[in-house]
């Protein structure tokens, strides 16, 4: 290993982390049974310090693994032994909120939900809402193209980018967008480090886009007897040509474990909930819940819920969020998917979960935006016992297959990472594979930003 | 907990305890440490992580370790934001446990003051109220203010110094000379409870429990104060002397007749919060296993109690209005995230005629208080109780009531410090005020 002292050097003091008691806590992110120790964490200021800790990186041939809160899903800002942690938190400043273009400009490190208010105290909207917004950040949203609840009508983070500024894995610093609300000139490379999970670049700046901030919103909690009632009044929803701001999908055992951390009175004896949202006009708005409420009693909807003030909308969309974490109540360990499928699949997918959770064996907790065709299937386990996480990883094999088959992506939001590196070459085909190899050895020819994340690199061909 | 003292208490934990974290990272935001480093291992998730190293022997219980467990101030906010439940006052307490039984922190001169204030001072009444006596008769002779006109605590090591002016003021009288051991309700009876009267509340805020003692009497209860108790152990429990926690545990029990009381009432959080676990405490016991199950049975939050059975919808007919006072309401961390108690002392103040109650920013986030933390780490606890102070002052209350004797001292001393005129009191208190303007 390199000498730590010249590392040193090229950071503001007290910047660098080597010893065990510190290094244990960034072994990991939120993915389940997951951990490797870095050499060493570290933690730059200013895009020029990022700029020099990769110089050195490339000098001494050492991977530089970039990570904000460690909240991703799928491995992404795992270590990997030997490697450098960039951890981007202490670059956490709002640099500008721009009224006439609507946007803001921010350093990654900031967190999702503070952007989002202080968009709102200008009265505008920043929409993309991940489950973990009140602790990710907003470089780790990039990096990962993070979805959320309102992906269905607002789409995702990559909708709100509008110029990015990296620094590439041999030091360059370089602007890519701007506040244009149109720009073609040359190809869109922001967009191919928007989800680059970290394997291009590092993001030190980025330049969001704002929209006005929705005058009314009213939320609608339907409940079912039968899943598939659930899944056929999303697509019955969509088929009238409505598009909600939140359409989001949770199977009993998830409704359980939910209400047992947010008491907000969801109700425990139902197969499933449908938590519906509208925003906008406020006459649209009573038009469309008007409209959604008709359609789910069509669908067989056994009630419809009206939530009476704001207050309780937002309680309602604060105990989805903690849906994830809250289904760890009842297993050790929690094994998250991400799968998505066209939304007049849904139904179909949902059926098929529940058979292979049967086939198997194991414990499936269900959630999901199904607005957008987004499901959460988590596996219930133990990642000691052998015997059941050897049945979880065929289980997954066959979800991953049924999703293909139904023409659906194998991650909507969380990224491929680590957990779903296995399954990308079946889903993208040689071609796309070997694109994803050429583009990445033609920005980081040496291979240190996160390696193995994603895809394996394979040597050039001579 | 084992008590075998060769194991390591953190491999000896049930390990789902361990897994129960996922490591999601919501408790981040709400961690005053994490807030003040943005460094992982002053996180919740981020010292399980180290705990469960630990636990997987991947780590060894280290003096770092041992320096982190103790700069974590158990406020458990992490616990009010945890979806997936985990029991961080088990982990918290198992380690620092751990870190005493290893030895890990030990100096000749911390072993002797843990020793001398764990063990001696709260371990014997009479010396406790003998040094409450002489602290007394120090600050009421005009000897306290003297020594400080005179500079003379300039004398004192830099610790020392600041632990003086962190000496609380004594009460001239104690809870057992304010209170009779039974006391009866003029009119109907409803029920019979036990009185906790604590040992820091009683040298420091015996009032408090005269007050409480009074606002029970008013809501139909008659009242049994045991003489003579002790510390209830939780001092000792939430820093690593689980063993004379349990002795303390059982004498608490048994200065009570379990079956003559129907519910126990505590009104400091800190200690509610820890005999509420005395079932969990005393479980391997098979002398005391079943009592203490009763104990926690039948243990109440006084502001819980009261709501409980419906006095605060009698307070507005009952109590007299005073001049309209704007009441601003700081929660003990041990009441809203220790003991889930966050609504009830707000219905307590917003049904008194006259008291305007106004949010407090940031209400649920730690004082700096955190039992002796204020001691141990006084840098961050004197950040903390700024950032308090401030949010106080921006709701322009002149008066604040919480309900734990920790928080109130902290905010009456940062208060003073600051020159800020401001009402610190027990939400008891205010009660029992409107009730005897009667």
């Amino acid at each position: 290993m390199p000498e730590l002292s010249e590392l040193r050097r090229l950071l503001t003091a007290g910047s660098i982390l080597t010893e065990p008691e510190d290094l244990i806590p960034y072994g990991f992110d939120g993915t389940a049974a997951l951990f490797q120790l870095p050499w060493a964490v570290i933690f730059p200021q200013t895009t020029d310090e990022v700029a020099a800790v990769l110089r050195f990186s490339q000098k001494e041939g050492i991977p530089v693994v970039t990570r904000g809160s460690g909240t991703g899903l799928s491995g992404g800002s795992l270590p990997m032994a030997g490697s450098l942690v960039l951890c981007t938190v202490r670059m956490n400043r709002i640099l500008e909120v721009d009224a006439e273009n609507l946007t803001l400009l921010t350093e990654p490190g900031v967190i999702t939900l503070k952007i989002a208010e202080e968009a709102a105290t200008k009265g505008l909207f920043y929409p993309p809402d991940p489950g973990s917004m009140k602790i990710s950040t907003i470089g780790g949203n990039v990096a990962e193209n993070s979805g959320g609840l309102r992906g269905l009508k607002y789409g995702v983070t990559r909708n709100y980018v509008m110029g990015l500024e990296v620094v590439l894995p041999n030091g360059d610093i370089t602007w890519l967008g701007n506040k244009c609300v149109k720009d073609v000139a040359g190809y869109n490379l922001k967009d191919l480090f928007i989800g680059s999970e970290g394997t291009l670049g590092v993001i030190t700046k980025v330049l969001l886009r704002l929209v006005p901030a929705p005058v009314a919103r009213r939320t609608l909690l339907a409940i079912y007897d039968d899943m598939g009632a659930a899944a056929e009044t999303v697509s019955a929803i969509i088929a009238a040509k409505i598009i909600p701001c939140t359409l989001e999908f949770l199977d009993r055992t998830t409704i359980g474990c939910v209400e047992d951390f947010a008491h907000v009175g969801l109700p425990r004896e139902a197969a499933a909930i449908l938590l519906m949202e509208t925003d906008g006009h406020p006459a649209v708005v009573a038009e469309e819940a008007a409209a959604m409420e008709r359609i789910a009693l069509e669908n067989h909807a056994l009630s419809v819920q009206v939530a009476q003030s704001a207050e309780e909308s937002i309680r309602l969309a604060t105990a989805r969020r903690s849906a994830y974490s809250a289904l760890a109540r009842v297993a050790p360990t929690t094994i998250l998917e991400d799968v998505t499928v066209p939304r007049s699949e849904l139904a179909r997918m949902v059926r098929r979960i529940q058979e292979i959770g049967r086939k198997y064996d194991l414990r499936i907790g269900t959630f999901g935006h199904m607005g957008d065709g987004n499901l959460h299937p988590t596996f219930l386990t133990n990642e000691r016992d052998t015997a059941e996480m050897h049945r979880v990883e065929e289980a997954m094999r066959e979800i991953f297959e049924f999703t293909l088959e139904l023409g659906g992506s194998i991650t909507g939001e969380h990224g491929v990472g680590l957990a779903k590196k296995p399954f990308l070459p079946q889903m993208l085909g040689d071609v796309s594979m070997n694109l994803l190899r050429d583009i990445k050895r033609t920005i980081d020819p040496q291979n240190l930003l996160n390696p193995g994340k994603i895809f394996d690199q394979t040597p050039a061909v001579a | 907990m084992k008590t075998n003292p060769g194991q390591n208490l953190l491999q000896g934990l049930d390990y789902s305890v361990l897994q129960q974290c996922m490591h999601c990272g919501m408790c981040l935001p709400t961690c005053p440490t994490y807030d003040a480093t943005q460094l992982e291992r002053n996180s919740p998730r981020g010292r399980i992580a180290l705990m469960r190293a630990i636990a997987d022997e991947r780590l060894p219980v280290t003096k770092s370790f041992g320096e982190e467990m103790y700069y974590c101030l158990g406020c458990l906010a992490c616990e009010s934001a945890c979806p997936a439940g985990v029991d961080y006052t088990h982990l918290f307490e198992t380690a620092r446990a751990e870190i005493e039984r290893s030895g890990v922190l030990d100096t000749p001169q911390r072993t002797l003051t843990r020793s001398l204030i764990l063990r001696h001072l709260f371990g014997h009444r009479l010396l406790l109220h003998g040094v409450g006596r002489m602290l007394y008769l120090y600050q009421a002779s005009g000897l306290q203010s003297l020594v400080r006109r005179l500079g003379l605590t300039r004398l004192l090591p830099k610790r020392l110094r600041e632990m003086e002016t962190l000496t609380p003021t004594v009460r001239a009288r104690f809870s057992d000379q304010l209170i009779h051991e039974t006391e009866t309700p003029a009119g109907t009876q409803r029920l019979t409870v036990g009185m906790l009267t604590g040992c820091v509340q009683d040298m420091l805020y015996s009032e408090i429990n005269r007050d409480t003692v009074d606002v029970l009497l008013a809501a139909g209860c008659r009242v049994i104060t045991p003489r003579g108790q002790l510390c209830c152990g939780s001092l000792h429990g939430h820093n690593g002397d689980m063993e004379q926690a349990r002795i303390f545990a059982k004498k608490l029990i048994n200065r009570f007749d379990l079956a003559q009381v129907d519910i126990i009432i505590t009104n400091a959080a800190g200690c509610g919060s820890h005999l509420k676990h005395y079932d969990r405490l005393l479980a391997d016991d098979p002398d005391f296993a079943e009592r203490a199950r009763l104990w926690s049975a039948k243990l109440r939050d006084i502001n819980e109690f009261l709501v409980e059975i419906g006095f605060h919808k009698d307070l507005p007919a009952t109590a007299l209005s005073s001049p309209g006072q704007a009441v601003t309401y700081h929660e003990a961390c041990h009441l809203c995230h220790g003991q889930k108690i966050s609504a009830q002392p707000r219905q307590l103040l917003q049904a008194l005629p006259g008291v305007k109650l106004r949010e407090l920013p940031e209400s649920t986030w730690c004082c700096g208080s955190a039992g002796v933390y204020n001691i141990t780490q006084p840098d961050q606890s004197r950040q903390l109780a700024e950032r308090k102070l401030a949010n106080i002052l921006k709701t322009g209350c002149g008066t604040v009531a919480t309900a734990n004797p920790g928080c109130l001292l902290q905010l009456e001393k940062i208060a003073e410090t600051q020159g800020k005129p401001l009402r610190v009191v027990h939400p008891i208190t205010l009660v029992a005020e409107a009730l005897r303007r009667r």
